[in-house]
């Protein structure tokens, strides 16, 4: 336990020795959570469905997890239930094995139903494009509220991108 | 590599890593496979392809590993018989690339015991097959979602569990089928293709020159092990090599891309061991890792960094001293956290014993990669058949042979270590000159191979030159498909609240499986 407590406390020194970006990021982070508590006047949930991707886009989005972007702090939880969710986060190109999975998710989620396409893929089928096996985005699929570019969009992309959606739906 | 007592007639192909390519008879398939079996080698991989319009025949290809490098032999399929001989009885690790050979190319492998559909599920219809020439991808097809047969385990008190394709985290989608007594696991069943995105026919769309950021994108963890053995066989078939500073940087890259994804499963590993500290910790030295990879390269996971010819990318001093001392800091955390690993006796409780795949279950289902390193198969590319840098390198090898849980984290800590030794001394060492020469023309049925250790294990691309520098037949190879069904041995006596621990310390591909 001793080596735990002592680790903790050091790393408590190491965060405070972040990068640069550092400061900034804080800002956009009391902004972001200042704008979900306004718009959305509670916690933000979010059911992340990977409809085909090649994985990169989910490493970013659990990269938001890491202390660093600390998106639990902010008030925005990743579910595993879609029931719970306020908003669908949609990676991938939808492949036609994801198409009706994707749809059921989407169908289970209460209103409001916000819909975030992250990535390239997801946004038009990216490289993939749409084909026998790909319907060639998440627009394709839903109605897409925010499509954020990027192949993947690096952790703070992902976090506007959400943003944007919750400002969409409730000005 | 040369099949023992094997009569045929073979050509060494060019390039980084010792291959052979030859053409055998439906008789030489079964034999070669047998001979290899019997002399301790594997099955890499095993794909087809249309060659109706040169040659008339369509074509299937395995590529084996013996201890003098590659072998793929290419079996030439009448349009009238579309079958060729089952390979799944002497390698169980073929019977899943036989079906997604049968859903993409629609040739039967002839005595396999398992002739359900992989790959498709109801997107195309079951007398269309994506790779022959006559398919229309963009054609509308109205999507079916035909029922799977899963093996039902019947007895008293027996029940299934059914998980996916959509799990509860943020992973890969992909179908896992339990059938329980109480919570012990009697059996899994693991059914996938749901990541499919018609990769192969896409790598068609493509020339040689371009298809690098495909392959990048097959599997996004691993997209410097794609990229580079893209590149290695698009150097192979175009005979050109790339120069050595290039071959450092390639270097450089991939072991960056292995420590990132050690960081981060070792990290979720705890997390699943019921250790969040672990997590926090970890996933925050893979976000120090990510952001001076972006600083270096360009970009976070390096994609599109790896090109055929040589790098797109550089690193100038003030990145190779920021490597240096990075890598030096997240090894000294890296050996604290393994002492509290050791230390922690309830996450011990969870890592020991559990998944275990015996080095004889192992090697005789052909686990690859880490995680065979971690049951007693001790193959890695870099140290069996290592391509410039790792000729200058001497990479230390991890094994282990206990198979469970606490013997693939122990693997994982000793090459995260490893690699951040190996970045070290990469950039201390690397060489000066150009990152990137000039390509060439490919000639029409030019082949070329590509084969490199990833950190999942070993990734093969082949890729056949077309006319007008295009991608006749490409196929990238993800080493998931030999350790996906190790994973079903590995959960069986265990308990359904483990089997999250368990996946994860294998982690495999959904998406570099499904193609």
């Amino acid at each position: 336990m001793i080596p735990i407590l002592l680790k903790i406390l050091r790393t408590g020194v190491v965060t405070e020795k972040a990068p640069a970006a550092r400061e900034e990021w804080r800002t956009r982070a009391a902004e972001i959570d200042a704008q979900i508590l306004r718009l959305l006047g509670r916690a933000l949930v979010i059911r992340e469905v990977d409809a085909g991707s090649c994985n990169a886009c989910e490493l970013e989005v659990n990269a938001l997890a890491n202390p660093y972007y600390n998106i639990e702090g902010m008030g925005i939880k990743l579910t595993a239930s879609p029931r719970h969710a306020d908003l669908l986060l949609v990676t991938g190109p939808v492949a036609k094995n994801m198409e009706e999975p994707l749809r059921a998710a989407y169908e289970a989620m209460p209103a409001p139903k916000l819909v975030v396409a992250l990535g390239d893929c997801a946004k038009d089928g990216g490289i993939f494009g749409a084909s026998y096996a790909t319907c060639g985005g998440a627009s394709k699929v839903l109605p897409v509220d925010v499509t954020v570019p990027g192949c993947p969009p690096p952790p703070l992309a992902i976090l506007e991108g959400i943003l944007a959606a919750v400002a969409l739906r409730k000005p | 590599m040369a099949i023992s007592g094997l009569a045929i007639s073979d050509r060494r192909l060019a390039g980084e890593m010792p291959a052979t390519l030859a053409r055998v008879t439906a008789e030489q398939w079964l034999d070669a496979a047998r001979r290899v079996h019997e002399t301790g080698g594997r099955l890499v991989a095993l794909w087809g392809a249309d060659r109706r319009d040169d040659g008339g025949a369509f074509s299937i290809h395995a590529a084996y590993a013996g201890s003098d490098g590659l072998a793929i032999l290419e079996l030439p399929v009448a349009e009238e018989e579309e079958t060729y001989p089952d390979l799944s009885a002497i390698f169980p690790c073929a019977a899943r690339m036989q079906r997604a050979v049968h859903d993409l190319l629609g040739l039967v492998a002839q005595g396999a015991a398992d002739l359900r559909p992989w790959l498709r599920h109801g997107a195309w219809r079951a007398n269309e097959f994506p790779l022959r020439r006559e398919f229309d991808p963009e054609a509308y097809r109205a999507n079916a979602f035909e029922a799977y047969p899963f093996v039902r385990v019947a007895g008293d008190g027996v029940h299934e569990i059914p998980v996916g394709p959509i799990h509860a985290g943020v992973i890969e989608p992909g179908h896992f089928r339990f059938s329980v007594v109480g919570e012990k696991v009697l059996r899994l069943e693991e059914r996938f293709g749901f990541a499919h995105k018609g990769i192969d026919r896409r790598f068609a769309d493509f020339t040689v020159a371009e298809g690098y950021r495909l392959a990048g994108r097959c599997c996004g963890d691993s997209t410097v092990a794609y990229a580079w053995a893209y590149a290695q066989a698009a150097e192979a078939l175009l005979e050109v090599a790339a120069p050595p500073r290039a071959k450092w940087l390639r270097g450089l890259m991939l072991e960056a891309e292995r420590i990132a994804n050690h960081l981060g499963d070792l990290g979720a590993l705890g997390n699943d061991g019921g250790f969040g500290f672990a997590l926090a910790q970890f996933s925050r030295l893979r976000e120090d890792w990510l952001r001076l990879c972006d600083e270096a390269f360009g970009h976070r996971l390096m994609m599109d960094r790896v090109v055929p010819g040589g790098v797109a990318a550089d690193v100038g001093d003030a990145i190779r001293a920021s490597i240096a001392a990075r890598s030096e800091a997240i090894e000294r955390e890296a050996r604290t956290l393994r002492d509290i690993f050791d230390e922690h006796s309830g996450l011990q409780d969870r890592f020991i014993t559990a998944g275990r795949v015996t080095p004889e279950t192992a090697r005789l289902l052909g686990l690859i990669g880490l995680a065979g390193r971690a049951s007693g198969q001790a193959l890695d590319l870099r140290v069996d058949f290592p391509a410039e840098p790792y000729t200058r390198l001497a990479v230390k090898k991890a094994g282990h042979a206990g198979g469970d849980v606490a013997a693939r984290v122990r693997v994982r800590f000793e090459e995260l270590l490893e690699s951040l030794r190996l970045v070290r001394e990469i950039a201390a060492s690397l060489p000066e000159g150009a990152t990137r020469v000039e390509l060439p023309h490919p000639a029409a049925g030019a082949f070329g191979v590509g084969w490199v250790e990833g950190w999942r294990g070993e990734v093969l691309v082949a890729i056949e030159a077309g006319e007008g520098g295009r991608i006749r037949r490409a196929h990238a190879h993800d080493p998931s498909w030999q350790n996906w069904p190790v994973v079903e041995h590995a959960i069986m006596g265990n308990i359904v609240p483990d089997f999250p621990l368990i996946n994860k310390s294998f982690n495999l591909a959904y998406s570099g499986t499904d193609g």
